[in-house]
């Protein structure tokens, strides 16, 4: 059990190489300190799961991964997030640092461009000018985010003008766009019906065998369908993280846990 | 026990329902007025120059294309406008090539990448540059740019096209500024975010998303901007030379449509030809204003057709 309060360093010999190691992370909006000071590693090609009642601290946490937290007027991080063993709040070149880290939004937000523009946004700001590869990047995206069929005949059309769903489906073929090696899903499922979510989920276990996944959901049962670890988060403090059969285990270790993966929380 | 009685639905009383189709037929009238008063100046307007149009000796192919403009001469009079176009375009034309690419520039900087501090201090100049009123434009353009380009250029005279140009951009710039910060201000904060956190630098966010996004509003900056340089009397009779003939060159004088009419009208006497082909130099400024506007509603909705 990997406690918030404690800072221990993380154990010497961890079963996959480290992606991401977060040490000591707080997090303040304003005077409001919403994540007090937490470690974990992600590893290398695995599906982490993040769960957690709402106002937890887990968007917050996303969002300092790839430094868009620096959005918010007023957030003030502390501690170290390493991505590949970078420092992120040192990294030179902060752009391509948000490329390795795809981030798909719970409430989908569709630039105002046309769906092809929309995923080829990425590769674009990256330098990608040859058509012919963007046009088989997109493909390729559109495909794993399952909306291809849906909008193949009309990719020149406005990417808001889509329904919710498809919305958020556009988002992950973007956020797959720019080729990340970590993926990061917030809620993903919230505006997306079962199917397509089960479509989803097999793409990500797809995925797996090429990056590396933080699956934050509110669904405790997409954790326990999908990731390798699960992390349960309360009040800005990891409880625990463990194996995903451990977490969901009759003896998990920590009572909380076993509350809120069995339903009879708060 | 008796059961209370249910509440009756709640129903809006008769005034209150009097009052909204009252308010409703105000704002029509409104809407309405607003055609009724366009066309009655051009109506009024057009009143003014009929008899001339429809008199036998009126040529509106000379009036429109032809260069002799001759109105007090005793012999031969002619009323050929086409140099005064010509010199209402070429200075419009010259402001706008300044002040576009100046305005937007400034409005990107302003909303973009500007603290806040400095964008408060700078809307607040450009407020008052906007508030300046034309005649002292004018003045300005008579006795400061002039002498300028006299330095700049060794033209014989300072009042040109390039003067009245450059003041007539100075003037246009603080409102394509104003309306293009507050088009980029209107696009919201999440597609900025979006953008960035699919690692857009700020600049590939403007040109990319931006601009796009705000391509109306921005296209009603300029526009707007074309219309207080193509009305604009005061400061171009000031600025430009006053002289009737096409330019050659960004050095030559010329005159506008709007500052013939300002600079004659008041000696032409009420009625004669001269006073009505006046009025219709008025009736062209408005065609040409009419016709800017249209094709600039056609440019939007092709713009929003392929987009
Ligand atoms: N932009 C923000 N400004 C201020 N407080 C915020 C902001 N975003 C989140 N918070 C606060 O941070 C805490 C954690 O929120 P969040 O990270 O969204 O949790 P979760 O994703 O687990 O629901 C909450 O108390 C929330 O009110
Ligand atoms: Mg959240």
């Amino acid at each position: 059990m990997v406690n918030g309060s404690r800072t221990a360093p993380p154990p010497a010999a961890p079963a996959a190489p480290a992606r991401i190691q977060v040490a000591d992370l707080r997090l303040s909006y304003g005077d409001k300190e919403v994540i007090h000071g937490i470690s974990f590693d992600v590893r290398a090609n695995e599906i982490l799961g993040v769960i957690g009642p709402a106002q937890s601290g887990k968007s917050s946490m996303l969002r300092c991964l790839n430094r868009t937290i620096e959005f918010v007027a007023g957030a003030r991080v502390a501690g170290t997030v390493h991505v590949d063993g970078e420092d992120v709040s040192r990294t030179r070149d902060v752009h391509a640092l948000r490329r390795k880290i795809g981030m798909v939004a719970p409430l989908p937000v569709g630039l105002p461009l046309t769906i092809y523009d929309n995923v080829a946004f990425a590769p674009r700001c990256a330098g990608l000018r040859d058509r012919a590869e963007l046009d088989a990047l997109v493909e390729h995206c559109l495909r794993q985010a399952a909306l291809w069929d849906e909008v193949k005949d009309r990719l020149g059309s406005l990417g808001t003008a889509l329904s919710g769903g498809q919305q958020q489906r556009l988002t992950i073929a973007r956020a797959l766009s720019h080729r990340p090696e970590v993926l990061c899903l917030d809620e993903f499922s919230i505006a997306i019906d079962p199917v397509t979510t089960m479509r989803i989920e097999d793409v990500l276990k797809e995925l797996r065998r090429e990056i590396t996944i933080i699956l934050v959901t509110n669904l405790t049962q997409q954790a326990r369908r999908l990731a390798d670890r699960t992390m349960f988060m309360l009040n800005g403090r990891i409880v625990e993280l463990d194996r995903t059969d451990v977490v969901f285990s009759e003896q998990p270790g920590s009572r909380q846990t076993w509350d809120y993966v069995n339903g009879n929380f708060g | 026990m008796t059961a209370p009685a249910p509440a009756p639905r709640p129903q809006r009383s008769r005034l209150e329902r009097l009052g909204e189709s009252l308010l409703e037929g105000l704002i029509r009238l409104s809407g309405v007025s607003a055609i009724v008063f366009v066309l009655a100046i051009f109506f009024f307007v057009f009143r003014e120059a009929a008899p001339v149009v429809f008199s036998r000796n009126f040529d509106l192919w000379k009036f429109l294309f032809s260069i002799e403009w001759y109105p007090t001469s005793a012999s031969n009079v002619r009323y050929g406008t086409f140099a005064l176009t010509v010199g209402s375009f070429a200075v419009t034309a010259l402001a706008m090539a300044i002040a576009v690419p100046f305005g937007l520039g400034a409005a990107i900087y302003l909303s973009e990448f500007c603290g806040r501090r400095l964008r408060e201090t700078l809307k607040i100049v450009i407020e008052l540059l906007s508030a300046i009123p034309s005649v002292v434009w004018g003045f300005i353009a008579l006795t400061v740019t002039s002498k300028l380009v006299v330095d700049a250029t060794g033209a014989a005279v300072g009042v040109n096209v390039l003067n009245g140009g450059v003041v007539l951009a100075l003037m246009s710039v603080p409102i394509i500024v104003s309306i293009g910060e507050d088009a980029l201000k209107a696009v919201p904060d999440s597609y900025r975010e979006a953008a960035l956190a699919l690692g857009a630098t700020r600049w590939q966010v403007v040109y990319r998303v931006l601009l796009p996004a705000a391509r109306n509003g921005l296209l009603a900056a300029v526009l707007l901007g074309v219309g207080r340089a193509v009305g604009e009397t005061m400061a171009v009779l000031m600025a430009t030379g006053h002289a009737v003939h096409i330019p050659g060159s960004l050095l030559d004088s010329v005159r506008t449509l709007t500052a013939n009419i300002a600079a004659e009208l008041g000696e032409a006497p009420v009625g004669s030809d001269h006073y009505r082909v006046l009025f219709l130099t008025g009736v062209l400024l408005f065609c040409i204003t009419f016709a800017v506007n249209i094709v600039a509603d056609l440019a939007i909705r092709g713009v929003r057709r392929r987009g």
